[in-house]
């Protein structure tokens, strides 16, 4: 009876169906149904195994890390109130000093030279915004301006002199980071002895989803990089502190309504320091995981990786959980263009996504929403009509992808974002 | 002249700042600060110096423009960059396709790029005002399809034809595509540019500058477009329609980023074409220079000039073993302590201000009766 009772349309109240896909766990549930079911017909009907393989699938993993970790870095920032625009600079002075500690020290040093340059920049940033009240977009752009000069000015005078270093690259990590492999699923080492790969096996099998499923499993469980776990387990104890512990609930009282917290006796100022110190602290650490990716530091080698966090942020909803699948998102978007055929997997792409759409536009028969299932129908032919003609979809089309679908989340979703009600406005004690 | 001594408090205490900083920077790095200072002043003030330096600024000019419109309003105008970045490339390749006599052929060019720069500008402005989609995410997201956009049209239908090199770029623009050098004119006047070029886009900088300022301080939109920058409530009470404002400045200010690119194609010989050498980043530097100069068109036109002038200062270091990329942390702290500066005398003004208010408030109700005053204190 509860869960009529929780239903919020009345249109819909006669048909249990819709009844039990207007609730948000189920709808998350039927969205993951849909995308597995669309990937494993396209991965079939193309005959594209490389869509849905546990190589991909890695791949996408390890594309997906920083991103997350740049919009995790913008939701600490952003749930204590303050706009993170800077975070690009904050993960350039991370990829700058885990390149340097890195070189030093080794890739454990490089995870950490990553957060302390990124916790700087943070902390720069919350002393403009926070202590002086310096407007949040302008100062987090300051901050995207400084970095790379720093990082540059840095680069000169420790890499020059130290070759193979040179202005646009450290002389690479003394050593590289460890790999994990889970024993008995995906074949891992246990004490010397190797265990049995039965995802493998099953991937092998090309069953309809079992296979898919199999395939995604172990790419997210074969050879991952100790970074990358670490990424996984910041992301679960972030879920835990903001929204189950006492910090959590301060530092987003902070950004909803700092006069309320004050009143309480939360001191708001140092609750937007430290959400902006994590902040930059992910945000490094996120320019690190970079770094290890390829043992060294680049020049421009972050490429717009802050900005596209902030995006998975809005995409998101301004959740943990939401960030991480916008992030897995363009992490599979930005991981297939490095896969051996790009072209070919894109393609499969745009049929698993026509696919995609015609289940939703079947769905959205359950609300009768005529105009919306219109719409989906035209775009699903439309893909469909693209994924028959394209012989090789052109590179740049997989570039703008994750900004394109950010851009239409943002406009046609934008009644159902909720922001954190007082970020971006400056905020002082004794202010209403 | 009072006034302006106290605009000029807080940009001077910025500079301050920012030297420090650079020193410190030269100190840890191992290197004598004074010999850098020196060195640099060497390498701006010879007349050859300047002139390469007005010629830096004539873009950053017009990017500071561009962006500081929209800033008046309260609009963050981010996605400068993709509007010019486009719009120099349609441009480039518009040029190629007609032939025009030579001051028709630059029109054509011109109208391009501010169409592009407008049309580009839209998609931000109709988000903002059907969908309430915030334009500073919406111009990040159009900045990174614009860059996509470039590379795409780049890679095949805008390519040089039949070239046999393997850089992506445009066909060459004809000769007539050109905006002439202001040598002659400035050597008329008796002084010698040794072989530095003027380029002649610097008229179009000057012309817009003063565009700016009479649209700003002597127009109806201009002060609607204060009006609501600072107070939109008011601005909605006194008749302006607010979203009609919303597109017209974001409109405005991407017609504007559409010229950041044009003295670079037309008046700079080294490109006259769109390619991989094409300067790329300049809208970024708008905003900073928009900020630096606080949206005044006199103000960004001197925050242009310091920003290519620690450009020019600082690149000839290398050649003495210090490293250059002190300039970009000059330049960096300098915006950074900057606008903490501007906000801490806005703050203090405004407290000032308030306080002044205050005062008279009581003083004129201490004439009217005592009575009311008590009302109020016991209210």
């Amino acid at each position: 009876m509860s869960v009529i009772a929780e239903t919020p349309s009345t249109e819909v109240g006669r048909n249990p169906i819709a009844q039990l896909i207007a609730q948000p766990r189920y709808r998350l549930m039927l969205i993951a149904m849909i995308g597995v079911v669309s990937m494993s017909l396209a991965r079939i009907l193309s005959g594209n195994d490389d869509l849905t393989s546990s190589g991909t699938i890695g791949v996408a993993l390890r594309t997906a890390a920083p991103i997350a970790l740049a919009g995790l870095a913008g939701l600490y920032a952003e749930r204590s109130g303050t706009v993170n625009i800077g975070l690009e600079g904050m993960m350039v002075m991370g990829t700058v000093f885990a390149g340097w500690w890195g070189w030093l020290y080794g890739p454990w040093m490089a995870v950490a030279g990553g957060i302390v340059g990124g916790l700087m920049a943070g902390l720069l940033m919350s002393l403009a915004t926070t202590t002086f009240g310096v407007n949040h977009i302008v100062a987090g752009f300051a901050i995207n301006i400084l970095a790379p000069g720093v990082a540059r000015f840095m680069s000169n005078v420790l890499f020059v002199p130290n070759p193979p270093g040179s202005i646009t690259s450290s002389p690479g990590n003394s050593g590289s980071m460890g790999r994990f492999t889970m024993p008995f699923t995906s074949g891992g080492d246990l004490f010397g002895w190797q265990s049995p790969d039965i995802l493998g096996w099953i991937e092998n099998q090309r069953w309809f989803i079992i296979s898919d499923i199999s395939g995604l499993l172990r790419g997210l469980s074969t050879n991952v990089s100790y970074d990358v776990l670490l990424t996984i387990a910041i992301f679960i104890a972030s879920a835990y502190i903001l929204w189950r512990t006492p910090f959590g609930l301060r530092l987003r009282a902070a950004g909803e309504r700092p006069a309320a917290a004050d009143s309480l006796g939360v001191s708001v100022a140092k609750m937007r320091h430290a959400g902006l110190a994590i902040s930059g602290a992910l945000a490094g650490l996120g320019g690190a995981v970079l770094v290890i990716a390829v043992n060294r530091y680049q020049e421009a080698q972050v490429a717009g990786r802050g900005f596209l966090g902030l995006a998975t942020l809005i995409f998101g909803n301004w959740r943990p959980a939401g960030v991480a699948a916008g992030a897995g998102l363009f992490g599979y978007a930005q991981g297939i263009t490095l896969r051996t055929n790009p072209e070919q997997v894109v393609r499969a792409l745009l049929l698993a996504a026509a696919i995609a759409l015609a289940f939703v536009a079947i769905w959205s028969l359950t609300t009768r929403n005529v105009k919306a299932m219109g719409f989906m129908v035209l775009i699903a032919i439309a893909l469909f009509w693209a994924y028959l003609t394209t012989e090789r979809p052109n590179n740049q089309l997989v570039f703008v992808t994750p900004y394109v679908v950010t851009l239409i989340a943002v406009s046609v979703g934008a009644r159902r974002l909720r922001p954190p009600a007082e970020e971006g406005i400056p905020w002082f004690k004794g202010q209403l | 002249m009072k006034r302006l001594g106290r605009a000029l408090v807080a940009p001077a205490a910025a500079a301050g700042v920012a030297i420090v900083i650079s020193a410190l920077a030269l100190l840890l790095s191992g290197n004598s600060p004074l010999r850098a200072f020196a060195e640099m002043w060497d390498n701006v003030s010879s007349a050859e110096s300047i002139v390469l330096i007005i010629n830096r600024a004539v873009p950053y000019y017009i990017a500071g423009v561009a962006v500081a419109v929209g800033f008046k309003m309260n609009l963050f105008n981010i996605g400068a960059n993709g509007q010019y970045i486009l719009a120099a490339l349609v441009a480039a390749w518009a040029g190629t396709q007609v032939s025009l006599p030579a001051p028709l052929h630059v029109a054509f060019i011109l109208v391009v790029a501010v169409f592009v720069g407008a049309a580009w500008a839209s998609i931000t402005a109709i988000l903002k005002v059907t969908r309430n989609v915030n334009e500073v995410i919406s111009s990040i997201m159009l900045n990174f399809i614009a860059t996509g956009l470039v590379a795409f049209l780049l890679a095949e239908p805008f390519r040089e034809p039949d070239s046999a090199s393997l850089i992506a770029q445009t066909e060459k623009l004809a000769a007539s595509a050109t905006i002439p050098k202001l040598n002659r004119l400035i050597e008329w006047t008796g002084v010698d540019l040794g072989n530095a070029n003027l380029y002649g886009f610097l008229v179009f900088a000057i012309t817009l500058g003063i565009g700016y300022h009479l649209l700003l301080n002597r127009s109806r939109f201009g002060y609607e477009l204060r009006l609501t920058g600072i107070n939109p409530d008011a601005a909605r009470a006194a008749g302006v329609n607010p979203n009609a404002m919303i597109l017209k400045t974001i409109i405005l200010s991407g017609a504007i980023a559409g010229l950041i690119g044009m003295h670079s194609l037309l008046a700079d010989p080294q490109f006259h074409r769109y390619g991989d050498q094409f300067p790329r980043n300049l809208g970024f530097t708008g905003i900073a220079l928009a900020l630096l100069g606080r949206n005044s068109p006199i103000g960004v036109a001197a925050a242009a000039l310091i920003w290519a002038m620690i450009e020019r200062g600082t690149q000839p270091l290398s050649l003495l073993g210090i490293p250059q990329e002190i300039g970009v942390i000059m330049q960096g702290s300098f915006l950074l302590s900057a606008i903490i500066a501007y906000e801490v005398v806005r703050r203090r003004n405004e407290a000032r201000t308030t306080a002044e208010a205050a005062r008279l408030i009581t003083q004129s109700t201490d004439a009217d009766s005592n009575e009311t005053t008590e009302a109020q204190v016991a209210r």
